[in-house]
This record gives structure tokens, sequence and C-alpha cells, in this order.
């Protein structure tokens, strides 16, 4: 439990009056996302830790910004409740920074929402070393603009978080996952879109080229319909899930770059002869490519979606480039927040 | 439209040159409708009122506005509680109510797309054969358009399950002030850069016009039902609500009223609801039959457990609107007890709702004021209702401070100024109360990288540091700024 806030913030404010970038460091599980610019210096928040406030009742938490993700959980879990978003890499030390600066949601995000979605508010430092805090820690809250929200995904380019405000969700009575045959990829997309309006027990569906993986959770009648509506067998294997999300499952040790596609969910396949895993009921899938990266981008756009290269290859920059007024407002809004550009520059995007 | 005289306005003449006269109101009697929004008490004739049919002609009003640094006020429906869309005496009211159409329905991958004077109500009535809805639900639906609802992040009943506005919103196009059009968001889970789409929920007009909104659609539940719990005492109606949610409930809605609320509702519209009672709470819980089975179990003997003397299901749909008629006629309801009401929207911890409302209760004993509550309780979203009579000197006045000490206790308890109502022209010198100055400042950088020039919905929402400092100089008590002691959470 230490409160590091005055020291990072004037480390960052002598970086604000030298120009000179910080590459923010939690633990590192993320390095794969974004290259941290070559000059920057590393700030490591992992010091800043600690839960401020667990209020089970009020479904809230407020931790700072380099707690453990583990600590988090295993202290939600004493309570039969857990985060909403299903971060992964919380046994590999990921920090609550790190997973809301990435915006890395697990298999339950299709059904239940993304990491901003369950943030209620933040504080953090902006690029002039200022402590701002916006949002707060009730349900609902429409005063000023939403600053907390952006910070979820914006790779620490807008600020340096300091800790956040958590909408905590209860943990489900109960879970399985149901398997059932499926080679046809245009097939296994109508199941599982159908599925998802015939019962609301679905917390995350999955296809791998040869079964459909329906993950069920709630209580125990809600499980019992979802049973009945989708049939299938029934797994033991609990680990399924887990690995998925931790690129554990034999999939991830194929030979290529791992491609991750963001898509609406019902596009049809993106037909690309390369091994594909697909997730969040077909909006997020995972492709194992060497085809050149410009050629995947274009297809993927081509459907209305966007593919980030999750390998190390420095001749590709993970997330698809920003262009236009898109780029401009983007720009803006880091000038806005961090004048002098210092905060993590270019892990987001090579203009930002 | 009959024009008294030719209007020699420059302004007017330019936009004649970008929009067909049909699109443009400038003579008093037709802008009349547009001095106010809900939240009459303040008001303001506009320079002109524009209707663009097109998203083209909302470009070019755009252009034309930044080029003559002119104020434009977006609209849609006009029942912002805040005053976000009273209009600027120098400037342009620009509504959406002509870009209405519903451009786009995806059954598929459940979402569609609308354009921005779409009526919240109108969604889920064009998708209901799909089986689907759109989710927000605020009181005023029939009324109030998608694009208001973007710009104010609102919520509804059954937000406590399926959340607000801004989680159930895929992508918005907007037309910055200099006329760009510009796509946040996207119909896959996430998009490109930051999340800009997050930062336009609850932005109250600030940083765009939104012109097209592509909303996500739910499969609606097979099955509601509601369970009314009637209570002797609010603190103990407050507790159970508490107690309902911490078990790990999520009630679909959960609602509370109070003995004035329940008084007034049910002389209007006879919902049922037992007229000795201090507080009642409306419970609905949703899914397939044996899940609101099971859920309806736990609730009532939570319920019973915290001391309700009275709990009734609705045993059918009939029933269930009838339970649901009062609290959704409350507020027209009280409109009928007093000549006029103000309506508060602060949001506090659930565990704090009975004390709030008791204190609530010794302010308005203060003020020689009566209170009726209706609202929100699942999300801890109170909607003290003031009530008052604009025609007496002075009672205005008093609602006001009354209410703006409500604000500062919902503050004080952890909690902010509006849950739903956005800050508007009502809030905004609360709003140095909520936020340090920093932030602020930020608050005010981040508008002006969307809107360099300060045109957009000016002089609402956020407050210039000056007009804090003016604020906290009038009240600072005994030397000290309100709450200088708490961190906001
Ligand atoms: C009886 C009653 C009950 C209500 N109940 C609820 C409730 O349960 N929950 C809730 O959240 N609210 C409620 N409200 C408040 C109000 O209905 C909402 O805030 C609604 O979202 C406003 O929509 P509107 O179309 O009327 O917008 P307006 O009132 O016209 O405008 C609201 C704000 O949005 C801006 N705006 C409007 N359209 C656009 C656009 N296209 N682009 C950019 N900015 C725009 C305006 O400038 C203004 O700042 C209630 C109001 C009334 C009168």
């Amino acid at each position: 439990m230490t409160d590091l806030s005055r020291d990072i913030a004037a480390r960052v404010q002598v970086g604000f009056e030298k120009g000179s970038p910080i590459d923010i460091g939690g633990a590192g599980t993320k390095s794969f996302l974004g290259r941290p610019s070559p000059t920057a210096t590393t700030l490591d928040v992992t010091g800043h830790r600690g839960i401020i406030e667990y209020d089970p009742a009020e479904l809230i938490l407020v931790a700072r910004a380099g707690t453990p993700l583990q600590e988090i959980e295993d202290t939600l879990d004493s309570r039969q409740q857990m985060l909403g978003f299903e971060p992964p890499f919380s046994a590999q030390g990921a920090t609550l920074g790190g997973a809301v600066a990435a915006g890395l949601a697990g298999p339950r995000r299709a059904y239940s929402g993304a990491v901003r979605d369950f943030i209620l508010g933040a504080s953090f430092i902006n690029g002039k070393g200022e402590i701002i805090t916006s949002g707060g820690k009730v349900m609902k809250n429409v005063a000023g603009f939403d600053l907390f929200r952006p910070m979820a995904g914006a790779m620490g380019t807008l600020g340096v978080l300091l800790k956040a405000a958590l909408r905590i969700v209860p943990r489900p009575e109960a879970e399985e996952t149901l398997l059932h045959e499926e080679n046809d990829e245009t097939t296994a997309l109508e199941k599982m879109n159908r599925w998802a309006l015939q019962t609301q027990a679905i917390s995350a569906a999955a296809w791998d080229g040869e079964n459909i993986r329906i993950r069920l959770s709630g209580s125990s009648a809600g499980i019992a319909h979802g049973e009945v509506q989708i049939g299938g067998e029934k797994l033991t294997e609990s680990d399924y899930w887990n690995d998925l999300n931790n690129f554990r499952l034999e999939f991830f040790k194929q030979q290529g770059r791992l491609w991750r596609i963001a898509l609406a969910p019902m596009s049809g396949p993106i037909g690309m002869n390369s091994p594909q895993l697909i997730d969040w009921g077909g909006a997020q899938r995972w492709l194992m490519s060497d085809e050149p990266a410009d050629d995947i981008r274009a297809r993927v756009a081509h459907l209305g979606g966007h593919a980030s290269c999750y390998s190390d290859d420095p001749a590709v920059p993970t997330f698809q480039p920003l262009q236009g007024d898109l780029l401009a407002l983007n720009q803006r809004l880091k000038a806005a927040l961090d004048p002098a550009g210092i905060l993590n520059p270019g892990r987001l995007d090579p203009k930002l | 439209m009959s024009r008294a005289k030719p209007n020699s306005d420059p302004l007017i003449q330019q936009l004649r040159s970008v929009l067909p006269d049909s699109c443009i109101v400038s003579d008093p009697a037709s802008m009349k409708p547009y001095e106010c929004d809900g939240l009459s008490g303040y008001r303001q004739m506009p320079r002109v009122v524009v209707l663009p049919t097109t998203v083209e002609q909302v470009q070019a009003v755009m252009k034309a506005c930044q080029a003559s640094k002119t104020p434009v006020v977006p609209r849609g429906a006009g029942t912002s509680l805040s005053g976000g869309a009273m209009p600027h005496k120098n400037g342009v009211v620009l509504s959406v109510n002509r870009l209405n159409r519903i451009l786009d329905i995806d059954g598929q991958n459940r979402c569609a797309t609308l354009q921005p004077g779409v009526r919240n109500l109108q969604i889920s009535d064009a998708v209901e054969h799909l089986g689907l809805y759109y989710a927000p639900d605020p009181s005023s639906q029939i009324a109030c358009t998608i694009g208001g609802n973007v710009a104010e992040n609102a919520g509804g009943v059954h937000c406590l399950k399926y959340g607000l506005t801004v989680h159930n919103i895929l992508q918005v196009k907007i037309v910055t002030l200099n006329g760009d059009l510009v796509t946040l968001g996207s119909t896959a889970p996430d998009s490109p850069g930051n999340d800009l789409l997050a930062l336009m929920m609850g932005s109250e007009g600030m940083l765009g016009i939104v012109v097209e909104v592509v909303v996500r659609l739910l499969p609606r539940p097979p099955l509601a039902r509601v369970l009314m719990a009637a209570f002797d005492d609010i603190e103990k109606a407050g507790n159970a609500v508490a107690n309902v949610i911490a078990s790990g409930v999520i009630p679909a809605g959960f609602e509370m009223m109070d003995r004035a609320a329940i008084t007034a509702a049910e002389d209007f519209v006879r919902a049922g609801y037992p007229a000795d009672a201090e507080a009642i709470l409306l419970c609905e819980v949703d899914g397939t039959e044996q899940e609101v089975n099971a859920q309806l179990d736990r609730v009532k003997a939570l319920l019973d457990k915290a001391g309700a003397t009275q709990i009734s299901l609705a045993k059918d749909e009939n029933e269930r609107i009838l339970f649901w008629s009062g609290r959704k006629n409350a507020f027209p309801a009280v409109g009928r007890i007093s000549p006029d009401y103000y309506c508060m929207d602060g949001t506090i911890p659930r565990k704090e709702i009975g004390n709030v409302l008791t204190r609530i209760s010794a302010m308005a004993d203060k003020y020689g004021l009566g209170v009726a509550n209706v609202f929100h309780a699942g999300d801890g979203n109170l909607h003290p209702l003031i009530l008052y009579d604009a025609n007496k000197p002075g009672d205005f006045v008093k609602a006001e401070e009354f209410g703006g000490e409500i604000l500062d206790l919902c503050v004080a308890v952890g909690g902010t100024i509006t849950g739903e109502h956005g800050v508007g022209v009502e809030k905004i010198d609360r709003m140095c109360v909520q936020f340090d100055e920093a932030t602020l400042a930020q608050f005010l950088a981040v508008r002006e990288a969307f809107d360099p020039d300060g045109l957009l919905n000016p002089d609402k929402a956020v407050p210039t540091l000056a007009r804090c400092a003016e604020f906290n100089a009038m009240h600072v008590h005994h030397g000290k700024l309100p709450h200088p002691e708490l961190e906001r959470f």
C-alpha cells in the first residue's frame, strides 16, 4: 500500500519541462502491444499499489494502478465477486493500470462489456504532471467529460493512470461449457449468433475450425434453459477459456504472425487461407498468417473491421494506423492531454 | 412560415445561401417553442433556428458559423432537464428534428443505424418484430431523440441491468465545428485510436453535432415480473435496496417512491400503491420463467427481512403495467399537486439512500418547500422533486438554493451532482464543487481540441476557471471551500 502519486507527478513534470519521452512501465505483460519510443526512459509505476476501497455491497472497488490484478481478483473472489471484463495475464503479474491502458478483455467481452464499460472513474497524471480526476465511484455520473473512459485502450498515451474505480459484478452461481462439432465457418457464425438471441446465459462463444464451444454462466435455472436451447456435449475441461484468454492454446503455438481481427460478429468469413480461431461469437478472430500486413488490413477494413498485429515485427505497426480527420482529431486530443507528446509516444499509433 | 419583416441579419443571409428557406426559422413567433427546454425556468430567444434535412447541410451550417464566430446550440426534442438545449442569444439553434429516419436495421448483427432525430421509443418499436429492443429507456422516451440521448448519456429504469447509453452505442458520426464529418467507433467491438466514442457520450453538445448513431440491440427477455414492496420507514426501504444489490441479484429495474410521490401517483393513476406506506419499491426481474421465479424468491426473502410491511407480486402483465404506470406518471402526477416542481438528479452510494432522504426532508422543513422523491434506487440515482410556485416571488430562488444544498450533500457522501440529466446551464456552478481546478482546465482543453473557438453550446456544462473563482468566493464558509477535505473517490 504505497501512494506514489506525488513522486510520479514530479517525474512527469520534469519530462514535460525537458521534453523527454517517458515509457510508462507496469509489469510488462503486454510489451508486445505497440513499441516504446527508443529514446524514452522508463517510469516504473508498479510501486504505486494497493486496494484503496472495496465495498462488496456497493459493487465497487478502487485501487491504485500498480496493484496486481491477481490481488484484486483474489480479494473479489473471497466475496463471490469478480471483474466483469476478464482481463488476461493476471497469473503473469499484470497490473490494474496496464489492464486498463491496454483495454484487453477476455471471452466474456461480447456478452458483458469492454474494459471501459466497467470503469466508473479514474485519476491520472496528464502530460504536464497534473493530477486529473474524472468520473467517480457511483453507477451513474454525467458531470464533466468522461476522460476516464478513453484511458482504456489508450496504451498510456493520454495519461499515467494513478487509480481507477471499477464496477464489480457478482460471480455467477454456476458455469459450464457445451461443445458442438462444426466444420463450416459460416454455419458456426450463424449458430453462435442465433443462440445469443435464444439465451441470456451465454458468456463466451468460440470456434476453432472443428468445434464450437459455448460457455454458459448464471443461475442454475438460467444454465438449464441455455442447455435446452443449445444442446451439445457438456465439457469437463475447465481451463479452455482461461487458456484462450492467455494465449496458451495449441493454436497460438503455430508458425506465423498472430493477428487480432475485430469485426461485427456476423461479418462473413475473412477468406484467408490461414489458421483461424474465432472468439466473441465472431467479433474477435485470431489469425496466424505471414501474408503481407497491408493485404490483411485491407481485407478486414473492407468488411468494416480492423486488424492488430500481436507479433513483434518492427516493420508492422501493431494497431491499424489512423488516417485523415480521425487522425487529426486523435492528435488534437493527445495534445490537449499531453502537450509535449512525452507519454508513451508512438505506442498506440506512429503519429500519436 | 410567416415572417413579419424581411430579415436583414447578415448571418441569416448567409444561412440562406447554404440552406433552403424552408429550413430556416427566424420570426419570433415561430422561434418561441425553442426558447427553452424541459427546464423551463431558464429561457432565451435564439437569433435563428435551422432545421437541416441532410448531413451536408449540417456541415455547411457549421462552416458558416465557424467563419462568422457564431455560437451553435444543438437541439433534439428539447426534453433536457438541465437547460442543455437552451438557446444562446447570439446563436443558431441547430435542430436535428428533420434528420429523423431509421437508416438500417441489421437483425443479424443486432444493431440499427439511425439519424439523430429518431425518437428513443421508435427504435424498439421498429425492431420488435425481430424480438429485439433498444435497452436504455429514459422516462421521456416517447419524445427524446437518440442524438439527445448520446449527448446526455441518458439512463432509464432498465439501465441497472442493461447499461446506460454509453454501453449501448456502437458508432456515431459527428460533424465538428469546422464542418468535418468524422466516424467514431464501429460495428466491430472496438476501433483504432483513442476511444473518442466514449468521450462523445454525455458531452452535452459541446464536441460535435451527432448526425448518425448505430445502436446495439438486445434480445427481448422472454418474461418480466415486478414486485411492489411497501415500508413504514424510508431508511428501511433504502437499506432494502442496498441489501438486494449486495446479495448478487441485479434486477432489471429497481425504483423507489416516497410518501409524497406515492400519494400524488395514486391520486392520478390509481396504480394500487398502499396509501399508508412511507416508501415503496418496485423491483422488476426478467429472464426465463425459471430464472424469474428463482430471483423473485430471493428478492422476496430479502425484502421481507428488511422489514417490508407488504409485498405484492403483479399477478399478470396488466397488473405489471399498472404498477409501473404509477412510477412512469410520477412526474406529471406531482405536477398536479404543485404549480411547479424542480427536478434534481444527484447520484449517491446506495448505502446512503436512507440517510440522504432523511436529510433532504429536514432541508424541506428549513426551506418551507415540499419535496417528493421518485427515483432509480438500484443505481442510487435520486430525483427529488422540489415543489414551488413560480408565481410566488422568491419561491424559485428558494427552490434553487434547496436544490444546490441537495447536490452539495450528494458530493459530500461520495456521489455526483448529476446521474443522467446533465449539467447544462443549471448545475454549471456546482461543477466547481465537484471538480478541482486542474481537472476543469483539462476539460476545457479537451473541448478546445474539438472546438478551438468554443462556439458549440457555449457557457454550459463546463465552467471557466474565472466563473468558479467567483462562485467559490461567494460560497466560502468560514474561510473554507465546500468539502476541501474530500478526495472525490
Ligand atoms: C418527463 C421527463 C422525464 C425524463 N426522464 C429521464 C430519464 O429517465 N433518464 C434520463 O437520462 N433523462 C431523462 N429526461 C431528460 C431528457 O429526456 C434526456 O436528457 C434526453 O436524452 C434529452 O434528449 P432530447 O432529444 O430531448 O435532447 P435535447 O433536450 O434537445 O438536448 C439535450 C442536450 O443534447 C444536445 N444535443 C441534442 N441533440 C444533439 C445532437 N444531435 N448532437 C449533439 N448534441 C445534441 C443539446 O445541445 C443539449 O445539450 C427526462 C426528461 C423529461 C422531460
